[in-house]
C-alpha cells in the first residue's frame, strides 16, 4: 500500500453521557492511498456509518463524540483544523455520498442548485458551476440531466436522487470520494453504472474510495481491498480476492457462506448467520462475536483479540487460524 | 387557469368570512343592553316620555327591527357609504380615516420588533442549544409569554415618566408626516410592549423549528459539501424553518389586534382600538362595525398571506 492519503487511526466514537461514556466504535484504523478502492463492509450498527461521518466531524454532537483517535488527510489531523480548513476538506478534498439519499437534499431548493452550491462553496463561478454541473448529471446517467437540474427533489424517484448525491459528490473531483450505501436505490443495471463511472473517474483523477455497504457483491466486483465490520471494530482486512477466497474470520466466512452462490441451485436457501448483532453499548469483555460464532472456545470469552496477521494480506481479530477451524 | 380558479375562491372565502364576522357582530351588539338612546342619554333616559324616546330612537335609527338595521347598513356599506358616527356627527371614513394609519403604524413596529425579537434570539438559541445563548432565548421567552402586556405597559410609562419625565404620549399624538421624530417616540414605547408578547412566541417557534431542521439529513448534507456558515444557518436551516415561523407570526398578528386595544388605551394613542372601546362604550353602532369589519379584514388579509408566503417558500406546496 502506497503513502496512505486518508488514514484513520485508533478511532473510538461514543455516546457521551454523564456518567460514562457508551463506546460505540471501539478502535478503528482504515487507510486508504490514492487511487485505492476500499470496501467497508458490515450490519447496520458495526459502526461503519458513525465511522464515515466522524472523518468530515459531522456526527450528531451532542450527543455522539470522538473519544479518541487520529483523523489524517495527507498526515493533516482533521481533528484540529480550525473551520475554515475544515469548509475545504468538507465536500471539496473528501466528499460523502449519504445513506438514505431521499432526505438528504434540501427540499426547498431546485437539485442543480444544490449542485452548484457544492461547486460555489469551493470557489467555482456562477457560469463554471452551472456548466459543471450540466456535465456532471449526464455523467452518473441520467436521462434528462436538464429536466432533473431544476426540479425539486420531490419531484424525482429516489434512483435519481440518488445520482443527483453521486452526481454532487463527484462535481468537485474530491480527492477522498467515501460513499455510504449509495447504491442500495438503484437497480442492478444502474448499480453497475455508477460502480462503473466511479471506477472510471478514479483511474483518471487518481481519487481514493471508501466503498460502504452491507452488500459483498458490490465490494467484489469494485474495490481492491475490504475491512470487514463488527460491533464498532474491524475484525477482518483483507485483499478483496483474499477475503473471498480465504477468509480468516468467522464472521466474514458466515458472511460469504450466506451470499447467493453461482452454482447451488435457486431453490436452495441460503445460509443466515444465528443470532442477532450485539447492542453496542451491553458487549462486556471478550469477542463480541463469539456467541454467534461455532469456533467459539474459552479464551474468546475472557479477552477480544487484536488484529492478527494471518498471511497473504490477511488480517483478523480471531484467535483461531483457519487451519483449525 | 387554475390561478385564476384559486384566486377567485379564495377571494370569494374572503367575503364568505367578511360576511359572517358582520353578522355576528351586528348580533353581539344587539344583545348588550342599552343602545345609542341610552347611552347618550344616561340616567336620563328615565326622565323622558314614551313619546320622545321612539323618537328619538327613529332620529338614531334603532328603532327598526334588527334585520332590517342590518341590511340597511349592508346596503350602505357595500356602497361604500359607512355611516355617520352617533357620538361625534362625523362620517365613519373619515374617522377611521384618521385612527386606522396609527393603528397599522403601531401594529407594523410591534410586528418588525417581534419579528426581530424572535427570530434573532430563536436563531441564536438553536444554533447554540444548551449553552448561556439559549439560556438567555428562553429567560426572554418566559419572560415574554408570563408578562402580561397590560402590566407592562404601565410599569414602563409610569417608570418612564417618573425616573426620565420622559412620556412622550402626554403631549398630542402627531402623525408620521408633520413630526416623524415625534411620532417615532409616541409609537415606540407601546410597540415594545407589544412586540415582547409577540417576539416570545415567535422565539419559541423559531428555535424549535430550527432545531428540529438542524437534525434532518440535509442540514448535514449542506454542512458535509462545506457551505459558508452564513448559507448553512440561513438558506438552508432558517429557509426551511420559515413556514413555522410565518405561520405563528401571522397568528401573532391576530393577536395584535387585540393588544392594540389596550395599548393604545394606556399609551393615550388614538388608534383603531381606542376608537373601539370609546364606541363600545358609546353604542356608537355604524363606528363600531365598521371598525370590527375593517378588524375583520385585516386578519383575513393577514391569513392569505400567510398562505401566499407557504407557496412561495415551499414547492411542495405549489402543486395541487
Amino acid at each position: 500500500m502506497s503513502r496512505p492519503l486518508l488514514e484513520i487511526k485508533d478511532l473510538h466514537i461514543g455516546i457521551v453521557r454523564r456518567h460514562g461514556n457508551d463506546e460505540i466504535v471501539r478502535g478503528v484504523d482504515i487507510a486508504v492511498g490514492p487511487g485505492e478502492k476500499l470496501g467497508i463492509v458490515g450490519e447496520s450498527g458495526s459502526g461503519k456509518t458513525l465511522t464515515m461521518l466522524a472523518v468530515l466531524r459531522l456526527l450528531a454532537s451532542p450527543p455522539l463524540a470522538v473519544l479518541r483517535g487520529e483523523i489524517l488527510l495527507d498526515g493533516e489531523d482533521l481533528a484540529h483544523v480550525d473551520d475554515k480548513r475544515l469548509r475545504t476538506v468538507r465536500g471539496g478534498e473528501i466528499a460523502v455520498v449519504y445513506q438514505d439519499p431521499m432526505s438528504s437534499l434540501n427540499p426547498l431548493m431546485p437539485v442543480g442548485r444544490q449542485v452548484e452550491e457544492a461547486l460555489k462553496a469551493h470557489g467555482a463561478t456562477q457560469g463554471f458551476a452551472s456548466e459543471r454541473t450540466r456535465e456532471v448529471l449526464r455523467q452518473v446517467g441520467l436521462a434528462d440531466p436538464e429536466r432533473v437540474r431544476v426540479s425539486y427533489p420531490h419531484q424525482l424517484s429516489g434512483g435519481m436522487i440518488q445520482r443527483v448525491m453521486i452526481a454532487m459528490a463527484l462535481a468537485t473531483s474530491p480527492r477522498v470520494l467515501i460513499a455510504d450505501e449509495p447504491t442500495t436505490a438503484l437497480d442492478v443495471t444502474i448499480q453497475r453504472q455508477i460502480l462503473e463511472l466511479v471506477s472510471s473517474l478514479q483511474a483518471t483523477t487518481g481519487m481514493a474510495v471508501l466503498w460502504v455497504t452491507h452488500d459483498l457483491g458490490v465490494v467484489a466486483s469494485l474495490v481492491d481491498y475490504v475491512a470487514v465490520m463488527y460491533a464498532g471494530r474491524v475484525v477482518e482486512k483483507a485483499t478483496t480476492s483474499q477475503l473471498f477466497e480465504r477468509p480468516t474470520h468467522p464472521y466474514t466466512k458466515a458472511l460469504l457462506a450466506s451470499l447467493p452462490g453461482k452454482d447451488s441451485a435457486h431453490r436452495s436457501r441460503l445460509h443466515q448467520i444465528g443470532g442477532t448483532p450485539p447492542d453496542p453499548t451491553r458487549l462486556g469483555v471478550g469477542c463480541p462475536f463469539r456467541v454467534r460464532c461455532p469456533y467459539a472456545e474459552e479464551k474468546c470469552a475472557q479477552e477480544e483479540p487484536a488484529l492478527l496477521d494471518r498471511g497473504r494480506g490477511s488480517f483478523a481479530a480471531c484467535w483461531k487460524d483457519p487451519s483449525q477451524w | 387557469m387554475n390561478v385564476f380558479l384559486s384566486i377567485a375562491r379564495r377571494i370569494l372565502s374572503i367575503l364568505v368570512t367578511l360576511f359572517g364576522a358582520s353578522v355576528i357582530v351586528f348580533i353581539i351588539l344587539r344583545v348588550l343592553p342599552g343602545n345609542a338612546v341610552s347611552a347618550a342619554m344616561g340616567t336620563s333616559e328615565g326622565l323622558l316620555t314614551r313619546a320622545q324616546i321612539a323618537a328619538l330612537d327613529r332620529y338614531y335609527g334603532v328603532g327598526q327591527p334588527a334585520v332590517q338595521q342590518y341590511f340597511s347598513w349592508l346596503h350602505a356599506t357595500l356602497t361604500g357609504n359607512l355611516g355617520v358616527s352617533l357620538t361625534y356627527r362625523e362620517s365613519v371614513s373619515t374617522l377611521i380615516g384618521s385612527t386606522l394609519p396609527v393603528t397599522l403604524e403601531l401594529a407594523f413596529f410591534s410586528m418588525v420588533l417581534g419579528l426581530f425579537i424572535g427570530v434573532g434570539f430563536g436563531m441564536w438559541s438553536a444554533l447554540h442549544p444548551g449553552r448561556w445563548q439559549d439560556n438567555l432565548g428562553q429567560a426572554v421567552s418566559v419572560v415574554g409569554l408570563a408578562v402580561p402586556g397590560f402590566i407592562l405597559a404601565q410599569v414602563l410609562s409610569v417608570y418612564m415618566a417618573d425616573k426620565f419625565h420622559y412620556f412622550p404620549s402626554s403631549l398630542n399624538f402627531v402623525g408620521f408626516f408633520t413630526n416623524p421624530w415625534l411620532n417615532f417616540q409616541q409609537i415606540i414605547f407601546p410597540a415594545l410592549v407589544l412586540s415582547l408578547g409577540i417576539g416570545a412566541a415567535i422565539l419559541r417557534t423559531t428555535r424549535g423549528a430550527v432545531l428540529e431542521v438542524k437534525s434532518l439529513n440535509f442540514a448535514r448534507t449542506a454542512l458535509g459539501k462545506g457551505v459558508s456558515r452564513s448559507a448553512y444557518i440561513w438558506r438552508h436551516l432558517f429557509l426551511n424553518s420559515l413556514t413555522a415561523v410565518v405561520t405563528m407570526s401571522g397568528i401573532q398578528l391576530g393577536y395584535l389586534i387585540g393588544g392594540t386595544v389596550f395599548v393604545e388605551q394606556i399609551f393615550v394613542l388614538p388608534g383603531m382600538g381606542r376608537q373601539m372601546i370609546t364606541a363600545i362604550t358609546d353604542r356608537d353602532y355604524p363606528v363600531l362595525q365598521s371598525v370590527t369589519l375593517v378588524f375583520a379584514a385585516g386578519f383575513v388579509i393577514v391569513n392569505m398571506l400567510v398562505d401566499l408566503t407557504y407557496s412561495l417558500v415551499d414547492p411542495r406546496t405549489r402543486k395541487r
